[in-house]
């Protein structure tokens, strides 16, 4: 309790700096607004904040979903055949060097403008951190359990599903954590590069008019969604591993 | 009677068995001692077929078997229980693997009864002693309603008095469960307070080094004469071989 006292006291102390030295200073608002007017902009023009967040929103939850349905049934393809793991395991780590601002052009050009190029740059950047910490969750399983399981005559999917999975949930979690935290990034990314809705077009659009108040803004929707999806997570975890 | 002919086995340059042969009574109690290292869990690890023999066989009531993994149920030093699971589905597991799921749950909740666990079957394992997780884990092991069953040092990570409670226990998988017991242990006391044959191992390659089958009636008591005299003895026997290892 108290260590939030002091997050929050350090937080007000760096907004009340920041507010002195733009009024203190007369820093121009196309420059650095001060937080006042980054909080006015957010609060009154929520109803254009809105429909870009909502469709940003789509792109991160749509994206997270397509990582699932790619990480698990990777995970334990590679945890079920090791040849296969180590086999891939290259290309996996490969895929994760390649600046995701390198890979967004190239989604634009073959998905196009709409939804399905952010969607699939949010997966790229979730699903890796996912499939790592499922595949070290089932690898932690003690190799006696495993053992207990095969005398009782439990074949593989027996014990993935009794013994493997939900031994593996806390792993999932803290990689799903990871995911839905910088899934925003892999959806603004692509908004930048190319699009027509979403805070990251918002943001470039108003980034070349200037209007950095509302680039901030789009920032705080943005920070907003972040901690909202990330707490979500938390709740499901808390919900789902009662044991922890 | 389980059989154990001429086992061999070895890791590397270190032949942990060579010949390695054991006769168990059907229904009997046999406690194994040796010194660490030895070779007891390997042993076990044989008998189940969780690691390859090099050689030998396995005879259970006359019938070679290849391995013990479908009839003996194996319980360890370690409680094993799924802590995401209530004490009541712990022991429901074996019956769940199987797929007899509801029809064997009176019995689960019978033996959880018998082992005094009946108010805490909806605990999670998290939330009960030591003690009774370990009791938990004994019922799991018998709903695994096998004849054989392989107890790898299963008290000895409980205090002084939960093991004495659990004693009690153990020799009800014989008396009352007519289960045939093998159990490694390193404390002598419990050995032949439990066992109807105490065998003394060697070290590697292991060998059966000698077999002791105290004539006192159970429960017996540690500080009956004959049971300190072969107390002494085997402790003698085993320093001598952990001199030799």
């Amino acid at each position: 309790m108290r260590s939030k006292w002091i997050s929050f006291g350090l937080v007000l102390l760096i907004l009340a700096l920041w507010e002195g030295y733009c009024r203190g200073f007369q820093v121009p608002g196309y420059i650095l607004p001060s937080p006042s007017v980054i909080l006015l902009t957010t609060v009154q023009r929520a109803s254009v904040l809105f429909p870009h967040a909502l469709v940003t929103a789509l792109e991160i939850v749509l994206g997270i979903a397509l990582s699932l349905a790619i990480a698990v049934p990777l995970a334990i393809t590679m945890f079920a055949h090791p040849a296969f793991e180590e086999a891939i395991s290259p290309f996996l780590v490969a895929s994760q060097s390649v600046p995701v601002f390198a890979l967004a052009p190239l989604l634009v050009i073959w998905l196009g403008y709409g939804i399905a190029s952010k969607v699939l740059m949010a997966a790229i950047i979730i699903f890796f951190p996912i499939t790592v910490s499922l595949l070290e969750g089932f690898k932690n399983c003690g190799s006696e359990y495993a053992m207990l399981f095969k005398l009782m005559g439990a074949g593989f999917w027996t014990r993935l599903r009794m013994l493997y999975w939900p031994w593996a949930l806390p792993y999932f979690f803290a990689g799903l954590k990871v995911g839905v935290t910088v899934a925003t990034i892999g959806a603004v990314i692509g908004e930048w590069v190319g699009s027509q809705k979403g805070l990251g077009y918002l943001m470039i659009q108003s980034n070349a008019r200037l209007k950095v108040d509302m680039v901030f803004a789009a920032i705080v929707w943005l920070s907003v969604m972040g901690l909202a999806m990330w707490k979500l997570v938390n709740i499901l975890e808390r919900r789902i591993i009662r044991w922890k | 009677m389980l059989e154990i002919c001429e086992v061999s086995k070895r890791f590397g340059d270190l032949q942990v068995m060579e010949g390695f042969s054991l006769t168990v009574p059907e229904s009997g109690f046999t406690a194994l001692v040796g010194p660490s290292g030895c070779g007891k869990s390997t042993l076990f690890d044989l008998l189940t077929g969780v690691v390859a023999r090099d050689g030998g066989s396995i005879r259970w009531k006359g019938d070679e078997v290849p391995d013990l993994g479908s009839l003996a149920a194996y319980m360890q030093q370690k409680d094993l229980l799924l802590p995401w699971l209530s004490l009541f589905e712990n022991a429901m597991l074996p019956a769940r693997v199987a797929g007899e799921g509801d029809a064997r749950s009176d019995e689960a909740r019978a033996l959880l009864k018998h082992l005094g666990l009946e108010d805490f079957a909806h605990y999670l394992p998290g939330a009960v002693s030591g003690g009774m997780r370990q009791r938990c884990a004994l019922v799991r092991t018998l709903m695994f309603g096998r004849e054989i069953v392989l107890l790898d040092e299963p008290l000895s990570a409980l205090d002084a008095i939960t093991r004495r409670s659990l004693h009690a226990v153990l020799l009800l998988l014989q008396t009352e469960f007519r289960k045939t017991l093998l159990m490694i242990t390193h404390d002598v006391e419990e050995a032949l307070l439990l066992a109807d044959e105490v065998i003394v191992l060697s070290r590697p390659p292991m060998t059966v080094r000698e077999c002791f089958r105290p004539k006192s009636s159970k429960p017996r008591r540690i500080t009956d004469p004959e049971l300190v005299r072969l107390k002494e003895h085997i402790l003698s026997e085993l320093e001598a071989e952990s001199d030799a290892l």
